[in-house]
């Protein structure tokens, strides 16, 4: 029997979160004030959690590494987000918005809650829009939309080219409102760096004050991690440089089972890398695929400038291979096929690694001004980064890691197999399968936030009355030392390399051998060579200053070291999956066409993965994943 | 390219600090203003020497964590945030010096890292609109005026970094500050508090230390988000005609 009970209600799809509403336990006012609940991370998940858990009447904390609540990397999200308003009356609703996002996942995510996910969707606009979000208009003042890659509607809600930044905003300005009023209190400049379980349930976390360097235990209720994604595991990605999987590595290791690490996004529009030194990629929306056409040069080595290349020289591959989608084919099969252009030899700029996102044509047919008007916010930021004016001449872009649909498992309810575990947002797995949709993941994390836990925790919390630990209990006290005992080890080694180096050489390798191609000897390859790089960390890394002061080097040490055990857990899982499905293509399982060749039989679950030891090998369970409204298919985007 | 650098080195906020001079050497024109710290940062750090610290995230211009001084300007030359810049605005064998962001209601804290938290108990004061969770109707049932959202959304832009400040000769956050009240009273949704709004967050401005503006545009002019002058003048309309309603009841 399994051990992962997903607590999916009973009854017809789309009366599951009606009915589960209904039955769930209520708190009465009085009493929630009496419960105290964590929230680590400030992102559209966390933040939106603690405005609405306080707004309840919850006491809750919110801790974020950032120096600000604000500056959590859901602000960097650009395009959209999804909502099944049907506001254009071209055919969308619930039902299609959740078969989207199942067909988009490659058939790996669960029916129930991507059902509901698509059901709040219409209620987290609703509620941005009450709290000013200032989304793009139409002359008459209706709410304008866009399309996203993989949907055939346009369902898309964006501010500019700042979707994310307004979001995060309004959460941050609906969170501030409740720490004005006293029922949230804002931790900034704090990082969790251990989970605290006292008789199995999860009742607090062990945090580092970044400036002062105090370790100090914080007891509550239950523990909600919103702490986003691993993609930084891979060094360079779009992520922000902060991002990190310590808290939810921290909670794996405390018992909570870590589900599908191997699903990683790869974004297919992003500023190709130039050189070494680089420390990040920066994304390009994907919304620049509405208008702008990919395409490379059908020669091999061609390279001549774009404007000298022939329109009958030119292989628009997406339009090509995916007549029906186009430009807009979703991000795993477009990255792909720019892979595969690229490995032919085909590839742009002075790498090869490159293809062209091209405007030409929808300024010949808008105008310049339309097109200035709809994306001046990325052309600006193209230009700054390459100093080249992408209306004159096309951008060159490349896929880059961006966005993790792998996280720590969680039910129906959020809660992680730990009694008292929340997760939320991009930290969790539950809802975007092998592959996230465009302009999903901001709906993920409000609809969590805003919309489920709050029905969500109240379950659980109802038990729990008055069983709320001090922190001088043991467990705390025992997590304490631990924490200080890592850092202690940390600064004692003063060895000769760099906490980047050894990211660099992490990222790099993972990128060769568990990136957008995946094989069972690169996996096997990486499995040898992850420990070995590990080794020299903790024997060979230098990291300088002290604990009791405001010291970046220890912060990303401690970050480093969690990521070259979390790597391994990825090329297990990859290693395990013998299919290929969304993010995830093992090169070995594919289709005469080169598609991802999924096997339903044998993989159609959730691997979740529990940590039994230091040095003994994790533990797969599986979720088998039911799917009784869609019908399995093979993805056709043609 | 090779660089000279003074960088304003600070071990806490109690402490002096000082200008100390490094070489950055070998530094691709190609590389971010931040990506040339962390080359050098690296090359400290193989010497055994404390890396230089300083305030950083997305690394896309959006996050507003970035928060140089640079050759005496917020952010240094281009109209952008720190981690936009990129090494080939500057010559080969150039001087930079690199500070923080300077004002009092700033306090360093370590090096080149700021603590501006202020700006967000400004935000606590009143930045916002009360809409509880559950309570809000059908997003298209307010029609609201492209122009009106497109006011509203260009105000909505800033980044919070903290720059307008800095740049700032009496380090008024009123750039700021406007654009918060702006972006709000824009809106319909933004009317019932709005009058409450500018005088709470004006008069907390006060209180955390910020000086008054006294039209010396440098903040519009250092603004990374490129929020305009205009949003002080409409700050001041909104504290005039919310303490005058003050005053008459």
């Amino acid at each position: 029997m399994s051990v992962l009970d997903s607590k999916i209600p009973a009854g017809s799809l789309d009366k599951k979160w009606e009915q589960y509403k209904f039955n769930a336990k209520l708190i009465n006012p009085a009493n929630k004030r009496k419960y105290e609940i964590l929230i680590v991370g400030s992102g559209l998940a966390g933040a939106a959690a603690a405005a609405t858990l306080g707004e309840l009447g919850f006491k809750v904390k919110c801790f974020c590494y950032q120096d600000s609540p604000r500056r959590a990397h859901s602000i960097a999200a650009q395009g959209g987000i999804n909502a099944a308003k049907n506001y254009q009356n071209d055919g969308d609703s619930v039902q299609r918005l959740f078969y989207d996002t199942i067909k988009g996942g490659d058939f790996r995510a669960r029916e129930a809650n991507v059902y509901r996910l698509a059901q709040v969707s219409v209620n987290i606009i609703d509620q941005c829009v009450a709290q000013g979000v200032p989304f793009a208009r139409e002359y008459g003042g209706l709410l304008a939309n866009r399309s996203f890659g993989g949907a055939q509607v346009s369902r898309t809600f964006y501010a500019r080219g700042q979707t994310g930044q307004q979001l995060l905003l309004g959460a941050y300005s609906a969170l501030n409102r409740q720490i004005a009023e006293g029922n949230v209190e804002m931790f900034p400049r704090t990082e969790m760096l251990d989970l605290v379980l006292v008789d199995g349930h999860a009742k607090g976390i062990v945090a580092r004050n970044m400036v002062t360097g105090e370790i100090q235990s914080y007891s509550a209720d239950c523990v909600i991690l919103a702490t986003g994604g691993y993609g930084n595991v891979f060094y360079l990605s779009t992520n922000a440089k902060g991002c990190n999987v310590t808290a939810t590595y921290r909670a794996y290791k405390k018992g909570a089972y870590f589900a599908n690490p191997c699903y990683t996004q790869i974004h297919p529009t992003c500023i190709p890398v130039t050189g070494d030194y680089q420390s990040k990629l920066t994304l390009m929306s994907e919304s620049l695929r509405n208008d702008g056409r990919v395409w490379a040069p059908k020669k091999k080595g061609d390279n001549r400038p774009p404007h000298e290349i022939p329109e009958d020289e030119r292989d628009y591959y997406l339009e090509r291979k995916y007549p029906s989608y186009g430009n807009l084919a979703p991000r795993d099969i477009s990255s792909r096929a720019a892979k595969q252009v690229c490995d032919e030899g085909r590839g742009v700029g002075e790498s090869g690694l490159g293809v062209y996102l091209d405007f030409s044509d929808a300024i010949k047919r808008l105008g310049e001004k339309v097109v200035r008007e709809r994306y001046d916010n990325l052309f600006e930021m193209y230009e700054q980064i390459t100093g080249e004016n992408a209306y004159k001449t096309p951008m060159r872009i490349f896929p880059a890691v961006h966005y993790t649909m792998g996280g720590l498992w969680v039910d129906y309810e959020l809660m992680s197999n730990v009694p008292g575990l929340y997760v939320l947002g991009e930290a969790n797995f539950s809802d975007h399968g092998a592959n996230r949709l465009g302009a999903s993941a901001l709906m993920q994390g409000l609809a969590d936030g805003y919309f489920v836990i709050p029905y969500t925790i109240g379950n659980y919390l109802v038990s729990q009355l008055g069983k709320r630990p001090g922190t001088d209990h043991p467990e705390f006290k025992k997590a304490e030392a631990e924490v200080h005992a890592r850092i202690k080890r940390l600064l004692a080694i003063k060895g000769r390399r760099s906490v980047d180096s050894f990211h660099r050489e992490l990222g790099l390798l993972l990128w060769d051998l568990c990136g957008m191609g995946r094989t069972e000897k690169s996996l096997q390859r990486a499995l040898k060579r992850i420990p070995i790089l590990r080794e020299e960390f903790w024997t060979n890394v230098n990291v300088t200053g002290e604990n009791e002061e405001l010291n970046q080097a220890l912060e990303k040490a401690g970050r480093v070291a969690d990521f070259l055990e979390f790597g391994e857990l990825m090329c297990l899982d990859a290693l395990q999956r013998r299919e290929s499905c969304g993010g995830h293509f093992r090169e070995e399982f594919q289709t005469a066409e080169g598609e991802a060749l999924r096997d339903d039989e044998q993989f159609a679950h959730v691997a979740a993965w529990e940590f039994t030891g230091e040095k003994k090998p994790p533990i797969r369970h599986t979720e088998q994943l039911e799917f009784e409204n869609v019908h399995l298919a093979t993805r056709s985007y043609k | 390219m090779n660089l000279k650098l003074k960088v304003w080195r600070q071990k806490n906020a109690q402490s002096e600090g000082k200008l100390v001079d490094y070489e950055a050497r070998n530094i691709p024109p190609a590389a971010s203003f931040l990506e040339m710290l962390d080359i050098l940062n690296d090359e400290l750090q193989a010497k055994g020497e404390e890396p230089i610290a300083f305030d950083h995230d997305c690394r896309e211009g959006i996050c507003g964590t970035c928060s140089l001084t640079i050759n005496g300007i917020a952010h240094g030359p281009s109209a952008t945030t720190t981690c936009q810049l990129y090494m080939r605005t500057f010559k080969d064998g150039e001087t930079i010096y690199i500070e923080p962001f300077r004002a009092r209601s700033f306090p360093v804290m370590r090096d080149l890292v700021t603590d501006r938290a202020a700006l967000d108990r400004i935000k606590q004061a009143g930045g916002y609109i009360t809409a509880r969770v559950g309570s809000a109707q059908d997003a298209n049932s307010t029609l609201i005026p492209k122009t009106a959202a497109d006011l509203s959304m260009e105000a909505a832009a800033c980044i919070g970094c903290g720059a307008c400040v800095a740049a700032c000769p009496n380090a008024s956050a009123m750039l700021f500050v406007g654009a918060s009240v702006t972006h709000l009273a824009a809106l319909p949704q933004g009317q019932p508090e709005r009058r409450e709004r500018a005088l709470r967050m004006v008069r907390k401005m006060d209180e955390e230390g910020f000086g008054n503006c006294s039209n010396h545009y440098e903040c519009e002019a250092v603004c990374p988000a490129e929020i305009p002058i205009t949003v002080i003048s409409n700050l001041n309309r909104e504290y005039a005609a919310a303490s005058a309603r003050e005053a008459a009841i």
